[in-house]
């Protein structure tokens, strides 16, 4: 199975389970939306659980916070990453905040799936990656999947969560894993150990990294696609280091971090989004924090550049293994 | 399910959610003999002065010039003499034809994404002409006819759909995603709606300083669901801004039917209604139609009468973009099945009935058309295409973030220049 195909099944067994569960989102319907991870709900599961929504994503997420108060549980999708903007007051200032402010009252569980990310050529409207802008509000948890297993049982989780969910999905690695290597053919899922998606139910648990990769020389702190490009560079640089996929960075995985930053003594953290005010700067500061008097060196980040994402000079916007090579060499120098 | 207090319970009706569906799905035989189509010649003109009530009934019917005999007909007829019609049509031919070699450019690998207009070209075309050249337009994607109407060179459209060196916006857009200031044509944004209320605001501009020169704004039916349609409605009617806002009901956005956008209930024009805008609604297939609107419109403005909303009633023929296949969700048949025709041949005829035009001319104007759009492609080509871009001039990327460039953007500037040099 590759993700879509996965993220696909995951819809299908938990809308089996619950009735409450409604999915909607421009496209979603009878079409199953532009990257097909809704195809056939609405054929299986009928016009009212699973719809076209008009296109406005304050509208849909707005509509999702009333049907959440009435007792439903939306799963809803924003097409791109990049159109969740004129949704943002939403999901900021009601959707995050309505457990806290009528102290538990009234609650949000719901799902917002958006893909997300670069490495398409989408250009700068559909290849933004704006977790961070999510990880800073309180009240939302955020999910960013590198496989189809984890993308499935995670989104069962979320789905099953108490708590609203932000669930970005990695576009560029909807239908294999990425290495980074644009001018080398790529491995398809079918190829790849984490394609194996078992049938029903299952769930991988939010808040808890999974160690993909174990070294002792280096801790590299990653997720999503970037998952995939730091295995790749960990490879080819022949650096025994231990790779760690997030999986959700809020609420954050510390027990795993800081074990593995304090037996490994150094650190880089890799995201695709922009540097500045990244969610890499939050790794790098709960790293100091925390295992400070066990590090050898200082702690690096891999991100993407502070500009708006440039269509024809994707590849060196995108952060690759040459990047990581660089900052690889960086950390184990001293 | 609900927290419903089952104290409360009563025995009432058990409520149900409409979900709007297209009334044909792939496999099915389109028909359209319910759409109403108002003759040609039908429907009234006021003064463009007139109070925005006045123009009400005008947001259900349809302004129509060119009747079945494709003669110009009623009080919209704009009466063009027919150097200017000429002009139209082969301002629509060369976008048909530039649409088809940039689709089948993108096909070849050249550009990564196309959007064509098929079907839709009297629209932008005969807005262009009916407007003055220095007025400003918010265009959607779909707008390409206003450049080429306006004289904009083939090869800088193809620079930047090819993001070469000619490419004056240095890459950084998706193809399409034009820009120039000059003609008048604002930068297009990916993110649907936001040109319309900017329209507005622009405009708002030119009232504020005593211009002379108006704005229009662009938005397709299933973006009128944005937020942004509405702030752009309620600034335009709150300052009685001299702007036109279109809306163009192409009948699908993306695979989504106009009526998940709300036309199932009331015409997208009727939405001025409630803002006391005045409203049209104009057969967009048809050149002359869509001329006396935006002329009117732009009169209406210009004497600061206020704001208008026209929806240009058509229909997407093609794919919404090259990322698209239509027949996953409607009949393949169903663009030659729709009731206004096709825009060119509307207006080929139109010309031909005047005695001002014939077979033989429109073959060689399509060939004329065709030569100049492969002239153009070869030159663009020249310069590159977008497989072959990205890796020189590297620094490029990191200007225009800021007026100068910061410490930070300098910093990952030489990083990614030592990045491309390992
Ligand atoms: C804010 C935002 N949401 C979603 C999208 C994705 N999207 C791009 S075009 C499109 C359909 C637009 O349809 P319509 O407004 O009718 O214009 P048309 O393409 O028919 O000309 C959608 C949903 C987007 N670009 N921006």
């Amino acid at each position: 199975m590759n993700m879509i195909q996965a993220l696909n099944d995951a819809h299908k067994v938990v809308m089996a389970a619950d009735e409450d569960i409604v999915v909607f989102g421009e496209d979603v319907g009878y079409f199953g939306g532009v990257f097909r991870v809704t195809e056939g709900l609405q054929k299986q599961f009928g016009k009212t659980r699973a719809f076209d929504a008009p296109i406005s994503e304050g509208g849909i997420v707005a509509a999702a916070v009333g049907m959440a108060a009435y007792g439903l549980k939306p799963l809803i999708e924003i097409q791109f990453a990049d159109y969740i903007y004129p949704g943002y007051d939403q999901i900021v200032s009601e959707v995050a905040k309505m457990r806290y402010r009528t102290a538990g009252e009234w609650t949000m569980p719901m799902v917002i799936r958006t893909p997300y990310g670069g490495g398409i050529f989408g250009g700068q409207t559909h290849s933004q990656s704006p977790e961070s802008l999510f990880t800073h509000i309180a009240g939302l948890k955020v999910v960013v999947p590198s496989t189809p297993y984890d993308a499935k049982g995670l989104l069962i989780s979320a789905v099953e969560d108490p708590d609203p969910v932000i669930f970005f999905e990695p576009k560029r690695i909807y239908n294999g894993p990425f290495d980074g290597h644009h001018d080398k053919p790529v491995k398809p899922w079918s190829k790849h150990p984490a394609s194996e998606v078992p049938e029903g139910h299952y769930t991988v648990p939010i808040g808890k990294a999974a160690v993909v990769r174990e070294g002792e020389a280096l801790t590299v702190l990653t997720y999503g696609t970037m998952v995939h490009v730091s295995l790749a560079a960990v490879e080819e640089n022949g650096i025994d280091a231990e790779v760690i996929d997030l999986r959700t960075l809020v609420p954050l995985d510390l027990a795993t971090i800081e074990g593995s930053v304090k037996k490994t003594g150094r650190c880089l953290v890799v995201h695709e989004a922009p540097r500045t005010s990244g969610f890499g700067a939050e790794l790098v500061s709960l790293v100091q924090e925390r295992c400070f008097y066990h590090l050898e060196a200082p702690v690096e980040r891999v991100t993407g550049w502070d500009t708006p994402y440039p269509h024809a000079y994707e590849w060196a916007y995108f952060p690759g293994p040459k990047r990581l090579k660089h900052a690889l060499e960086k950390v184990m120098a001293d | 399910m609900s927290d419903r207090d089952p104290d409360l319970r009563r025995n009432a009706p058990k409520l149900q959610l409409h979900v709007p569906e297209p009334p044909f799905r792939p496999g099915d035989t389109p028909d359209f003999s319910s759409i109403q189509v108002p003759a040609a010649g039908e429907a009234p003109r006021p003064d463009s002065t007139a109070a925005a009530a006045e123009t009400h009934s005008l947001a259900t019917s349809l302004v129509r010039v060119l009747d079945d005999d494709a003669k110009a007909v009623g009080p919209w007829d704009p009466k063009l003499d027919a150097d200017t019609l000429r002009k139209m049509l082969r301002d629509m031919v060369t976008v048909r034809v530039f649409d088809d070699r940039m689709y089948r450019a993108q096909r070849q690998g050249k550009t990564s994404f196309y959007m064509k207009c098929t079907g839709e070209e009297a629209i932008a075309v005969a807005a262009a002409t009916a407007m003055d050249r220095d007025d400003m337009h918010f265009p959607t994607y779909r707008q390409q006819g206003l450049l080429i109407s306006r004289g904009y060179p083939l090869v800088e459209m193809m620079n930047q759909i090819y993001s070469n060196r000619g490419d004056k916006l240095r890459g950084r857009q998706l193809p399409i995603m034009y820009s120039d200031k000059a003609h008048g044509f604002f930068s297009i944004s990916g993110n649907l709606g936001t040109q319309f209320p900017q329209a507005v605001g622009w405009a708002m501009g030119a009232a504020i300083k005593g211009d002379s020169r108006i704005a229009m704004g662009w938005i397709g039916d299933g973006a009128t669901a944005e937020g942004d349609f509405h702030s752009a409605m309620t600034f335009a009617a709150v300052y009685n801004v001299p702007v036109i806002l279109a809306t163009v009901n192409n009948q699908w956005a993306i695979s989504s039917f106009s009526g998940i956008a709300g036309g199932e209930r009331a015409t997208f024009a009727q939405r001025g209604v409630g803002y006391g805008v005045a409203s049209l609604r104009v057969d967009g297939n048809d050149a002359l139609a869509v001329y006396a609107a935006v002329q009117w419109a732009a009169e209406r403005a210009r004497s600061n009468s206020g704001p208008t909303l026209i929806e240009f009633f058509t229909y997407r023929a093609e794919g919404h973009s090259t990322s698209d296949d239509p027949s996953g969700y409607r009949p393949t048949n169903e663009a030659k099945a729709w009731p206004l025709g096709d825009p060119i041949e509307r207006l080929k005829s139109h010309l031909i009935a005047l005695g001002e035009w014939d077979e033989q001319r429109q073959e060689a104007l399509v060939a004329e058309c065709d030569a100049a759009v492969r002239a153009a492609q070869k030159e663009s080509e020249r310069r590159g295409i977008l497989p072959q871009q990205g890796n020189e001039n590297i620094e490029s990327m990191f200007e225009d973030v800021y007026a100068e460039v910061p410490w930070h953007i300098a910093e990952q500037r030489d990083a990614s220049l030592r990045e491309a040099r390992d």
